[in-house]
């Protein structure tokens, strides 16, 4: 394989990766005329910015999820050591250069479009005493959230994604390494998405649906903070939900009574009401029996938002963790996705999705975090500076 | 200080000498250096008397940190970059954090290694680069009386043979490596 020089791939990078953005977000409307091929997918994602790459960037074949717990004592000075050892690990691997003390540095040459992207969880505002300018809203209880501790909370985030294993496996090291003076590590979620898919096809779920069709149009407008707090502006609100799925049971439903439950075609993503996975569904057409083609607490009727500048960025990952003895595997969705306003984007669509979405026979919520993920920073700068320098 | 000049230099230096027309037979070994790129880039257009890479100071550290230490014995490594055309040695290094500094090379003796002062300073080549890295040269924290802390920035200063000074700041970072024996006097 030709192997082009870095300052190449750095040079081409943010024009491909704007395009490759593009096919990411493509809508109806705005179908992407060709599809890269692999030689021009950039092998580095730019880490500065106006906002944290990771959120808007084409999502990477690998993840990690780190939750971590800040250590008893730990204050608003020494968060901020902590986020410029980690925004240093950050732009220096995600550009391909070792990190500093790194001990495997063999392993830094391959970036393979790492991005390393940190968000702040409640417990970081009270550990600084900063809570006045907390973001973030606790979300309501659902109904149908079976939660468990062990994936549930946590006071600071780190998300890496890289479409290499060894390359992500020496990020997360490394960053690890710097954060354990500070925090103890709450949880950690391994995902993954399909490796042989074109850039900009939504991706399969492990229930085989396809998964984030509707994604926003405008991030300025559904991702992007642009007010409140000067230090959250170009930043985003995450949710982080895992989503287990009983696979044995959704084997056991017909092709018919998975498509009724979800709208849309197993084989295209299409909504019953049309053809192609973009198609706009029809929430009206009735069929023959008079009752809507897509039913009342059908998945894709009640997660729909009232407003296309309410959708919020979906950019989830499968997991799929050890098998039972019996041959039966613990898999689900990592869900996360990113919004300027949890309250009137995430909050109205679990609601009803929690009340009587079809789908929640086969799937259950067992961990929930929300955190608040800073704007991008310069050069000179690190991750939180706005808010803990 | 002996001035080293690089071959590219040299070259220059032949290929400008013939450009000035004297009947030295040089100009005839110099002929396939004019045809190579260095002779088109901006430097050839540039008496060498004023060339400012010669003349600027300049040795630079990039990749710096600083080994996290309650107390005691600490030390900084990084990459001593050295931008003119001639060598650049380090006699001396301070900070803050220290009140005795030294500059260390890392010996293999007796089965395990030992680091002592090195002799004549860390020496940087001519449009080279010295590297300073756990288990090699490093800049020796001796006794560090306030903890050195993860993710603090600490500032150092470079006395070099010139008499000229270079800070900067590197980053404390955690790390077990490079914890080879003092071995003083060697």
């Amino acid at each position: 394989m030709p192997h082009p020089s870095r300052r190449a791939l750095i040079g081409g990078g943010a024009v491909a990766a704007g395009a490759a953005t593009a096919a990411y977000l493509a809508r109806p409307g705005t179908p992407s005329t060709a599809e890269p091929a692999p030689a021009e997918i950039p092998a580095v994602e730019p880490f500065h910015g106006t906002h944290q790459a990771g959120i808007a960037t084409p999502p990477q074949v690998h993840a990690a999820f780190l939750g971590f717990d800040l250590r008893p004592g730990i204050a608003r000075a020494d968060l901020g050591r902590l986020m410029r050892l980690l925004t240093d690990d950050a732009r220096r691997l995600t550009a391909g250069r070792t990190g500093l003390a790194d001990a495997q540095p063999e392993l830094a040459g391959l970036p393979a479009r790492l991005t390393v992207t940190f968000g702040f969880g409640p417990g970081l505002f009270r550990a600084a005493k900063l809570e006045h300018l907390r973001p973030l809203a606790d979300l309501p209880a659902f109904p149908v959230d079976r939660l468990e501790k062990r994936w549930s909370g946590g006071d600071l985030l780190v998300q890496l994604c890289a479409d290499d294993g060894v390359t992500l496996a020496h990020a997360l090291r490394l960053i690890v390494k710097d954060a354990r003076d500070f925090a103890t590590v709450r949880w950690t979620q391994r995902g993954f998405r399909r490796s042989a898919q074109p850039q900009g096809q939504t991706q399969r779920n492990l229930m085989g649906q396809l998964d984030g069709t509707v994604q926003p149009a405008d991030l300025d407008r559904s991702v992007w903070i642009s007010d409140g707090p000067a230090w959250l502006r170009g930043g985003t609100l995450m949710v982080l939900r895992r989503i287990r799925m009983d696979l044995e049971k959704w084997d056991a439903a017909d092709e018919g009574t998975k498509e009724f439950a979800m709208g849309r075609r197993l084989s295209t993503g299409a909504p019953l009401t049309g053809t192609r996975e973009h198609d706009e569904p029809d929430l009206t057409k009735t069929a023959a029996t008079g009752f809507t083609v897509i039913d009342d607490i059908a998945h894709i009727r009640l997660a729909k938002a009232a407003d296309p500048a309410l959708r919020m960025l979906r950019r989830g990952y499968n997991y799929d963790e050890t098998v039972s003895p019996d041959g039966v595997t613990d898999s689900g969705l990592i869900f996360a996705c990113y919004q300027a306003d949890l309250a009137r984007q995430f909050v109205p669509v679990q609601r009803r999705l929690a009340a009587s979405d079809l789908l929640n026979d086969w799937t259950t919520p067992i961990g929930s975090a929300v955190f608040a993920l800073p704007p991008g920073c310069a050069e000179d700068g690190w991750i939180g500076a706005g808010l803990l320098a | 200080m002996p001035l080293r000049l690089s071959p590219a230099v040299l070259a220059l230096a032949l290929t400008l000498s013939a450009c000035g027309g004297s009947d030295d037979p040089a100009p005839v070994k110099a002929a396939p250096a004019a045809s190579t790129p260095i002779a088109s880039t901006p430097i050839a257009s540039t008496p060498i008397a004023s060339t400012p890479t010669l003349a600027a100071p300049s040795l630079t550290v990039t990749g710096q940190w600083v080994k996290t230490a309650d107390k005691g014995m600490s030390a900084a490594f990084g990459t001593l970059v050295n931008d003119t055309g001639a060598d650049i040695t380090v006699v001396a290094a301070t900070t803050p954090a220290s009140p005795m500094v030294e500059l260390h090379e890392v010996l293999g003796a007796g089965g395990e290694m030992k680091m002592q002062p090195r002799k004549g300073g860390f020496t940087v080549p001519a449009h080279g680069r010295l590297e300073l890295k756990p288990g090699g040269l490093h800049i020796m924290l001796m006794n560090v009386t306030e903890p050195i802390e993860p993710g603090a920035e600490i500032a150092f200063t470079l006395k070099l043979e010139d008499g000229t000074t270079v800070p900067f700041t590197a980053l404390g970072k955690a790390f077990k490596g490079g914890n080879e024996k003092y071995a003083p006097g060697h």
